[in-house]
């Protein structure tokens, strides 16, 4: 049952993921045809472009909202590809603390380095 | 706490990739699984090199390897996985919720698969994946400009 729910829980972020990362995708990869979000010209990730991105509080907000969606859904993707081996119970366990670590982890560092840029790129703009 | 049966994957690793009498679906799903361990390697590599920003660190725009040919057609690679990826998931979810498999009808002889049901459905998302995949490379090789 508990599974069932992790499982609800990893497409529920897939959806989540195909709008925020399609967006993502729109602006940064297909940049040269949809110019979206990108007003210095150029490239989409030049940092003149990266900062006025990060100086929105939408981006902020959808950064950290994308990151945590793609971190537990392909963090659970890959526990459950390992878990598929049927290993040991314990080996489970280790594992699964390790990704939730992990995941943590990597979700506190990228939250506040966005809320960071956002205050770095609002600074610039009051400057 | 309910105690639940675990079946040994005797396959074992062989059980991640052979596809069995499940067909070009199952294969589809296979890709899936390899194009979403590409994905999350990038992705978690990126998180960390995209915070760096916070310190004032632009790798990304000051040269380097970034900039080398290679890096940008494994960027292409990355998007090429995420188009097929995120098209193939979306049939995936369709599938588990039993959209475009078909109703559930009498098992006569002969019988009906469901699989043949849903194959328009793979058809259609690959064609999806792949007119993105296409304005992807237009935009990668820069014939945009």
């Amino acid at each position: 049952m508990r599974d069932t729910k992790y499982w609800t829980w990893h497409m529920a972020a897939g959806v989540v993921i195909l709008l925020l990362l399609g967006l993502h995708m729109l602006i940064m990869h297909v940049g040269g045809i949809t110019h979206l979000f990108a007003p210095f010209g150029g490239e989409a990730v030049s940092k003149g472009n990266s900062l006025f991105r990060d100086g929105k509080l939408f981006f902020t907000i959808t950064y950290i909202i994308l990151l945590g969606a793609a971190l537990y859904h392909g963090l659970y993707g890959l526990r459950t590809i390992l878990y598929e081996l049927t290993l040991h119970p314990a080996t489970e366990r280790v594992i699964t603390f390790v990704f939730v670590v992990a995941g943590l982890a990597l979700f506190a560092l990228g939250t506040w380095a966005a809320v960071a840029a956002h205050f770095i790129a609002m600074a610039r703009v009051g400057g | 706490m309910v105690e639940t049966d675990r079946h040994d994957n005797r396959l074992g690793f062989w059980g991640w990739f052979g596809g069995g009498r499940w067909d070009l679906e199952r294969y589809a799903y296979t890709l899936h699984r390899v194009t979403g361990l590409g994905i999350l390697f990038y992705f978690l590599l990126h998180t960390v090199v995209t915070s760096l920003r916070a310190l004032g660190l632009y790798l990304w725009v000051e040269g380097g390897f970034f900039h080398r040919p290679i890096f940008k057609f494994g960027e292409f690679l990355v998007f090429a996985a995420f188009a097929y990826h995120a098209l193939n998931g979306i049939r995936l979810v369709l599938v588990e919720l039993g959209i475009a498999v078909g109703k559930p009808i009498e098992p006569v002889y002969p019988y009906k698969t469901s699989i043949n049901v849903q194959r328009p459905l793979l058809i259609g998302m690959m064609v999806l994946a792949f007119i993105l995949l296409a304005a992807g490379g237009y935009s990668f090789l820069g014939l945009s400009r």
